[in-house]
Parts: structure tokens; C-alpha cells; sequence
């Protein structure tokens, strides 16, 4: 057993888990944020995607000892209170779910992916990036056209705020 | 059309909690007292069992049961059985063998679940699982359909010789050989329908709590229809009596059709629940739900299609065999029967149709539906052949469809289906117009100049969805009545909840059914929430396959609607005191027609449920309950065009567009429908490019991971450019055809003639995975 200590949506906690606990499964069984999946046993679908100190990790591929002193934000963390996070919102608003399983660790993937390229994205290198994170509901036409579409909201806040802050 | 209403546009209500977290499948329960279980399964494909022993991992740390098949027997637990009756041609009914949910003696697939431990941590339940010891005597295995009908081959159930299931036929042998000799032309392939794993993103999981004091049973569980789940567990598996059993499928990550089954894990958790006094969860890795979810498809056809002088078809003669796995799966037998067969017309007037079925146990997986269920393989073999025919002819493959579209309905097919609205030169015309079909050729030279190969390719689909009337089916085997159920719930304050015996897990019940409710009374769709998958709280009801929860889930909806809307008519009319036949429901409004006498919608229900001034002998409250029988199945059709870019050098295939035009009679939430024929087009395309099911001569699964099974990916598809047309449904009250399945059913054969066109072949094998394609392109050149 191993003492795991990391801040997880903003918030300190604790635990002891068993050395082989995976970091996924120390956040759904000992802090009970279910948000985040698990899809398959190999890495390749990335239902279980978090952001472990800023950077998109699945988090199947991480044993939990080796995340403890992280700042870690998963699905439930992501919203500003009430209010959705952009992407989010552009899930909902272009169906860019279906069943919802898979549905986590794309908008985490997705938020990074969007963090990344602060040059704006296009359809090639949306579909390229999501090698990563399996859907078998929605074909990827929606999640495409929601990930571009929150790209979009997002570059236009930031500029925004860029105009507030000058 | 309102905001929130029918054909209306809506955002979904049930996104808000999967887009935050807050979805709750069966591996996010928790039940105090909750320990964790792993099953070991045969690593042979075919095996006598000859001694377990369970001692050590009864010792090991955490283990709170090793439990055995022998002792599940021991207290009375049934077989697992196929629900769909089909006989032999010969009169003889189909050889069921037995399925024990632990196997006993025997185990017939790689993945046959054999024991089952419970230990306090999954970790502990796997570390135990792996001391059970198990002693085989290796039998030899049989993979391949074709193969185990042999004589000879091994022998899996000693209830059907030669493995054969049953030889079934249907349609009019002599006619179709009459056709055939005198035809002036005959196309003649071999197709063979690969066989696929269904893959929901939520592996198949199972919770099962026996309560003492109660001496009661609940069990959560990944399931398309919980109630037949609870009828078939207590009427044929003796887990429990109905009323003593709740079944719950909560949100559920997926289906496909392969949630539909009730699998030996949930029977097995709900028993090892009792006998070890602890709620017993299961959650299935990947690689096992590989091993045992049900498998699709996996069929090898013979076709003869026989043409007159004006290329009309006069004739189609198919012979089948299709591999049902190691045992015989809950719905596996219609899968190549009445769900395909009876599909054999397509979209063409053919005079005579003939089609043998031969099903084959193996020593693979078990067979079931999967998306499409048998449609997909009879489209496959039907649009491979008018394609290759229309080369043969020396016709356009537009042209050779048109000639044999059926144009006037009702049309009876020789084969049962009595097709009731349909317009297939519409979907034609549509999908040629978007794909650009009349620039292709210019296209094609451009890719040539950069040493590419384009191809074009179409498929014009038809399927039968809302399987139909209970009565029929019935005479044609099947277990259970195909109806639907709904219960409308006003509450005093207006608000409304629907029960329905559809079960949502990704199609938006939660939205589109509240849809309905906003355009029959004006409610907004806030105010309406839709109950579903709970025994406890919904009456029976039949779940959500075969695209049917619009067509019949809907209507039941809408039945009850109308019983609700008389008696808030007949309230509002005594209120009013106005003649009932006067009053209507609009925009949340209960109103004298021609007045500007009217009552808010809640009064109405408060009225309803205070019963201070209700009409003489008038029962108080709001409630009202519809079963729904269709009186036909539903027709979808449509056209799909995909074209494809090759590169000769690597055999990679670029799908450059795919078109999808689609009549789905009337529609309810078009962003939804959308969603299910995107989601049901990538699936078709994964089959036709990318997967494949393989099992290697002894029987191992080589394809058991998304290491080594290829999913499609996002980088593998285009945006695809998708319509519909509408010819309404008349067999229900909302003109409804459904769209769940449509996608899986009409892209396979639209990319494969597409690959057959660009590479200048008659056939390819799919899936046309690169190395597939780049031998083909060498084997032409040499």
C-alpha cells in the first residue's frame, strides 16, 4: 500500500492504495469522481482521459503513486461552477454525444487539444488528433464540428480578453 | 412546428450530465457491503472439463467464493436458451444445445465463463482467479461454418449432427429455378459478410444484490430492454420469481444490439450474490468482452440473380450458411432468418426469390444481431450483385436500380414483407445530385493524373424496423410479443413523466419523446421527464433494438397521449362549461375553440387531482396507460454514394465523400436522426475497411483487443454529407420509420463497389484493410 496525496479539481486529497492501483481507478473508487471511464484494457480508447498538471494523460497508463503531488482536473472539475466550459457547451449544442460513455475524455482531450494550437484548428488536424480517443456512437462528425466550433468561442474570448487587458 | 416540437431541432436534455460527469453506468454503482467478481474462462476452444479445484484460490487474500457450475446446477438454475423457435425444412425444430451459464462438463469457445470468484478487491477476485485449477482434455475445434458442417469435423452439441442448427428456406424454390433457366442473363457471386464485434464503449457489466430480509433481487445491468431481461431470467433461468426481481439498466454506454442478450455474468452475479451474502459486481475488461459479447454477421452466400432481355430481374436464388457460434444466443436464430431473407426483395420488384439458411454451431463466440441484425448481410449481398450485374450488362448501376425499383405501393415482396410507402428513384436522384455523381468521371481523370485510383460506388438500402405485429411474429417463432408500452403521468402541478418500455442508451428518449409530449400539449419539454429502465417503476415494456423506439416506443407514447387529452378535454369542458367536442389543447392552453374562454394546462391537472368538480362518475387523477401493437413493419430505405481515393503504392483507401439519403418517414428531432445515421455509417465503413473478427484455426480470438480489432478513428472517416426525404409511414400514428440502423445496413456494399470500381475488380474481401487492397492491386497486375 501506498500513501497517494494529490490536488484534484482544486481540491487537496489523500489516500492509501494498493501499489498497483491505477491512477483512474484511484479516482473513481477512492474519491468517487465516476466521471472519468474506463473503455478498454490496452490505452487505445481514452474514455479515462484527465489532465494531470496541465497536459492531457489517460489516465489507465499511470499508476496512482506516480500522480500523487499532481494537480489533476478531470470531467467534474471542468465546468466554472454553473456555468459549462466552452467545450462542453459545443458538445451539447452540435450532439457531439451520444451515449455518453466516451464522452469524458473527449472533451478532456479535446480542451487540451484546443490549449495546444491557440493558432485556431481545422478539420485535418482535429480528426488527426483525436487518434487517440475512441467513439463508437456518433461516427465523429458532431465531436469534429463541436471541437472546431469551441476552438472557435474560445479564440474569439481570448482575444477578447487580450482587448479588455490592452 | 414549435421550438420544442415535432421535427424541431432540440439540444439534448440528457447532455448535461454526460458532459459533466454525472452519467451513472453500472460500474459507477456502489451498494454497501459491494465486493468485486472475476470469472475464469476457457483458454480452449473446445475442451472437456475434467477436474476443478478451487482450493488454493478459496485461500487466497480477500476471496470470499469460488463458485463452480456444478453448484449452480445444483440449485436449480437453467440453461440459457434462444427465444426465436425456427424450423427445418423438414419440419424438424432447431437443435438448441445446452448453455449452462458455468459451463459443466464442457466448454465450446474460447471465453466460456467456467468459474466465478468474489473477493473483496477486483485486484484480489483476478489474483484468485488465476490459482483456480482447471484440467482439460483438449478437444479438437472447429472455427469455420463451412467447415463444421463437413463430415467428420468435431462434433460441439451432441444435439445437432454435423453442427447443423437448422436448414431453413423460404420463397418459391421452383419458380426461382424456372426463372433462372430461362433468363437471358445470370450474375453469380459469392459473398461473404465478415464477421464483426459489436463494440459498445461501455463493456458489458453486472450487479447483483440479494436481499435476505426481503428475499428479494436487484440486479443493474448493461441491457437494451431490462424487462425481457427480468421475464427471461425468471421464466426460463429460475434466478428469481418476476416480483422478485428488479432490473435496472441505468445509463447504459452503448449497445448495438449486443446488449440485448441476457449473458450467463448477470444470471451467475445475482446467484453468487445470494449463495456468498455480499452484492457481487462484474465489470468486463476489454479483451472479455471480445471473448464473449455476442458477435455480427459472419455469413458465406452463394447468389444467382437472373435478368430478362430488358434487364428486369426475374429471379434471385441464395444459399447461406451462417455460423452462430458455440451456443445459440437469445435472438441469434431470426438474425439470419426473418430478419434477413424476408429483406432479399431490396428495393426491386422481383418475381421470384428462393433463399436457404443453413445456421452452424462453431467453436467461436456466440452470434447474435448486431446493428442491422441480418439486414445489413441481405443489403450486402443484394447491392454486390446488382453492381456486379450491372457491369456484366454493360449498364449504369443508377440505371439497372431504377429499371427494378418497386414504384407503386403497397407492394407484397415473394418473400412475406409487404412493403407500404417507399420512393426509391427520390433517394437515388437525391444522392446523386450531392455526391455529384455526373462530375465523377472528370474527378477520376484528375486523381489518375496523381497516380491514384477513384472510385465511385452506391447502394440502395432497404430494412424492415418495428418488427411486427406480435401476432405474426408469433406465428413465425418468435418468443415474445413485439409491442410497446407507455404510461403518461400528469402530476397535480401540470409536470408530466412518461414511462416507456424503450430503453435509451445514446438514441435521446429523454428528449425526443418529450418532443412529442410538447406538440400534442404545448408543455415545454423541461416540465416532461422520460422514465425508462427500471422494472420497479415502468410497466412492462419490450426495450430499444431493431430501430424501433420511435416507431412503437413513440406511438405507445402517443396512445397514451390520446387517452390523457379526452379526459383533460372532458375536465376542461365541465369547467368551462363548454361541449366537450369544442374544447382543444394548444400551447400549454386548454380552450374553447372560437372563445377566449381557456384554462392553463396545470388547472386542468390540479383539477384532476383535487376532485372537488369533476364531471358525475368521473375517476379523479391524470394517468393514463397505452400498450402499442403495430400493424406492420416499418420500411426505411434510401441511397448511399461513397467514393474513394486508392493510392496503388500502399493500398491505403481515402473514402473522399460518402452521401447518405435516407426516407425515414417522419421525423421528430432531425440533429438526433443525423447523429444515428453518421454513428451508424461509421460502423459500415469499419466493416468494409477496417474490421474483422479473426479467429485462428485452433480457436483463439487473434482480434481481442483495439490493439489488434481496428475501430474506426476519426482520422479514418470524412464529414459526411447525409438528407432525408419523407414518405410517411401509414402502419403508425406518427408516420414514424426509424433511423438506428440504416447507416450499418446501406455503406458496406456502397464503399466495396466503390474499391470493386476504382481497382477494376469483381470482388474484395472486406474488410479492405490496406494490405487486402494492395494484394488485390498485385494480384490484377500479374
Amino acid at each position: 500500500m501506498s500513501d497517494v496525496s494529490l490536488t484534484v479539481n482544486g481540491k487537496r486529497v489523500s489516500g492509501s492504495a494498493e501499489d498497483r492501483t491505477l491512477l483512474v481507478h484511484f479516482l473513481r473508487e477512492h474519491l468517487g469522481l465516476t466521471g472519468t471511464h474506463v473503455g478498454c484494457d490496452t490505452s487505445q480508447c481514452g474514455a479515462c482521459v484527465v489532465h494531470v498538471d496541465g497536459r492531457a494523460v489517460k489516465s489507465c497508463s499511470m499508476l496512482a503513486i506516480q500522480a500523487s503531488g499532481s494537480t489533476v482536473v478531470t470531467i467534474e472539475g471542468l465546468a466554472n461552477g454553473a456555468d459549462l466550459h466552452p467545450v462542453q457547451a459545443a458538445f451539447k449544442e452540435h450532439h457531439g454525444l451520444q451515449c455518453g460513455f466516451c464522452t469524458p475524455g473527449m472533451i478532456m482531450t479535446a480542451t487540451d487539444m484546443i490549449a495546444r494550437h491557440p493558432e485556431g484548428l481545422d478539420e485535418p488536424t482535429v480528426r488527426a488528433e483525436l487518434e487517440g480517443n475512441i467513439c463508437r456512437c456518433t461516427g465523429y462528425h458532431n465531436i469534429v464540428k463541436a471541437i472546431l466550433a469551441a476552438s472557435e468561442t474560445m479564440s474569439k474570448g481570448a482575444k477578447g480578453k487580450a482587448k479588455q487587458a490592452a | 412546428m414549435g421550438i420544442e416540437g415535432v421535427g424541431a431541432r432540440v439540444a439534448r436534455k440528457e447532455d448535461k450530465r454526460f458532459i459533466t460527469g454525472g452519467g451513472r453506468y453500472v460500474d459507477d454503482m456502489a451498494v454497501p457491503g459491494m465486493k468485486h467478481a472475476v470469472f475464469v474462462r476457457s483458454p480452449h476452444a473446445h475442451a472437456e472439463i475434467k477436474k476443478i479445484d478451487v482450493k488454493k484460490a478459496q485461500a487466497m487474500p480477500g476471496v470470499i467464493g469460488v463458485l463452480t457450475g456444478k453448484e449452480l446446477k445444483a440449485d436449480g438454475i437453467g440453461n440459457l436458451i434462444c427465444g426465436w423457435m425456427i424450423h427445418s425444412k423438414d419440419g424438424s425444430p432447431m437443435k438448441m444445445g445446452a448453455w449452462s451459464p458455468l459451463a459443466v462438463d464442457k466448454v465450446r469457445y474460447v471465453g466460456d465463463a467456467v468459474v466465478i470468484v468474489v473477493a473483496d478487491t477486483k485486484g484480489q477476485a483476478r489474483d484468485a482467479a488465476e490459482a483456480v485449477e482447471i484440467t482439460y482434455k483438449e478437444l479438437k475445434a472447429v472455427v469455420d461454418a463451412t467447415k463444421a458442417i463437413q463430415p467428420g469435423a468435431p462434433q460441439i452439441h451432441a444435439e445437432s449432427d454435423n453442427n447443423l442448427i437448422f436448414d431453413w428456406e423460404i420463397g418459391d424454390a421452383k419458380a426461382t429455378d424456372a426463372a433462372i433457366k430461362a433468363a437471358a442473363h445470370v450474375t453469380r457471386m459469392k459473398i461473404v459478410n465478415n464477421r464483426l464485434v459489436p463494440n459498445a464503449m461501455e463493456p458489458r457489466a453486472a450487479l447483483g444484490h440479494y436481499d435476505k430480509a426481503e428475499d428479494h433481487y436487484t440486479c443493474w445491468t448493461t441491457s437494451q430492454n431490462p424487462h425481457v431481461a427480468r421475464l427471461v431470467m425468471s421464466a426460463f433461468y429460475n434466478v428469481a420469481p418476476e416480483n422478485k426481481l428488479r432490473v435496472i439498466a441505468p445509463d447504459v454506454g452503448g449497445g448495438f444490439g449486443s446488449k440485448i442478450y441476457i449473458y450467463p455474468e448477470e444470471i451467475v452475479c445475482l446467484w453468487a450474490s445470494k449463495k456468498t451474502g455480499v452484492p457481487v459486481k462484474w465489470v468486463a475488461d476489454r479483451t472479455e468482452s471480445f471473448l464473449s459479447d455476442a458477435h455480427g454477421r459472419d455469413h458465406v452466400s452463394t447468389v444467382e440473380m437472373a435478368f430478362d432481355r430488358d434487364n428486369r430481374i426475374i429471379g434471385l436464388k441464395v444459399d447461406t450458411i451462417a455460423n452462430l457460434g458455440a451456443y445459440m444466443s437469445l435472438f441469434s436464430s431470426c438474425v439470419p432468418t426473418y430478419l434477413y431473407a424476408t429483406l432479399l426483395s431490396g428495393q426491386y420488384d422481383i418475381p421470384a426469390i428462393h433463399a436457404n439458411v443453413r445456421t452452424v454451431y462453431t467453436n467461436t463466440a456466440p452470434v447474435d444481431a448486431y446493428r442491422g441484425a441480418g439486414r445489413p448481410e441481405a443489403t450486402y449481398l443484394l447491392e454486390r450483385t446488382m453492381e456486379t450485374a450491372a457491369r456484366e450488362l454493360g449498364v449504369s448501376p443508377a440505371e439497372l436500380r431504377r429499371r427494378n425499383f418497386i414504384k407503386s405501393f403497397p407492394h407484397q415482396t415473394p418473400v412475406i414483407m409487404n412493403y407500404d410507402a417507399g420512393d426509391y428513384n427520390a433517394s437515388l436522384d437525391a444522392a446523386m445530385k450531392a455526391a455529384d455523381y455526373a462530375g465523377f468521371t472528370k474527378r477520376r481523370a484528375d486523381a489518375g493524373k496523381q497516380g491514384k485510383l477513384r472510385g465511385i460506388g452506391m447502394s440502395c438500402y432497404i430494412e424492415a424496423c418495428g418488427i411486427a405485429p406480435s401476432a405474426a411474429v408469433g406465428s413465425l417463432g418468435a418468443g415474445v410479443g413485439l409491442w410497446e408500452s407507455a404510461e403518461v403521468r400528469v402530476n397535480a402541478v401540470g409536470t408530466i413523466e412518461v414511462l416507456t418500455g424503450s430503453h435509451s442508451h445514446g438514441q435521446g428518449h429523454e428528449t425526443t419523446f418529450a418532443q412529442l409530449v410538447n406538440q400534442r400539449l404545448g408543455v415545454p419539454i423541461d416540465s416532461v421527464s422520460i422514465v425508462h429502465g427500471d422494472t420497479d417503476k415502468v410497466q412492462m415494456g419490450m426495450g430499444t433494438y431493431g430501430s424501433r423506439s420511435g416507431a412503437v416506443g413513440m406511438s405507445a407514447v402517443s396512445k397514451a397521449l390520446d387517452k390523457v387529452e379526452a379526459k383533460a378535454k372532458k375536465i376542461a369542458a365541465h369547467l368551462l362549461e363548454a361541449d366537450e367536442g369544442d374544447i382543444v389543447i394548444e400551447n400549454g392552453e386548454v380552450k374553447v375553440a372560437g372563445t377566449d374562454k381557456s384554462l392553463p394546462w396545470f388547472q386542468v391537472a390540479l383539477a384532476a387531482y383535487t376532485a372537488h368538480n369533476l364531471p358525475a362518475g368521473m375517476e379523479p387523477g391524470l394517468k393514463e396507460t397505452a400498450f402499442y401493437d403495430p400493424a406492420n413493419f416499418t420500411f426505411p430505405a434510401g441511397c448511399y454514394i461513397c467514393e474513394v481515393e486508392i493510392d496503388p503504392e500502399t493500398g491505403v483507401t481515402e473514402i473522399v465523400q460518402f452521401v447518405a439519403a435516407d426516407d425515414f418517414g417522419n421525423i421528430i428531432n432531425p440533429m438526433i436522426v443525423e447523429g444515428q445515421v453518421h454513428g451508424g455509417i461509421a460502423q459500415g465503413v469499419g466493416q468494409a475497411l477496417l474490421e474483422g473478427a479473426h479467429y485462428d484455426g485452433g480457436g483463439q480470438l487473434l482480434t481481442a483487443s483495439y490493439m489488434d480489432y481496428t475501430m474506426p478513428r476519426a482520422g479514418d472517416l470524412p464529414s459526411f454529407k447525409v438528407s432525408t426525404s419523407n414518405t410517411p409511414c401509414p402502419s403508425n400514428p406518427l408516420g414514424i420509420k426509424g433511423c438506428g440502423e440504416a447507416g450499418a445496413i446501406g455503406s458496406p456494399p456502397a464503399v466495396i463497389n466503390a474499391i470493386t470500381d476504382a481497382l477494376g475488380i469483381v470482388d474484395i474481401a472486406m474488410p479492405a484493410s490496406p494490405s487486402t487492397v494492395w494484394s488485390a492491386i498485385r494480384a490484377k497486375k500479374h
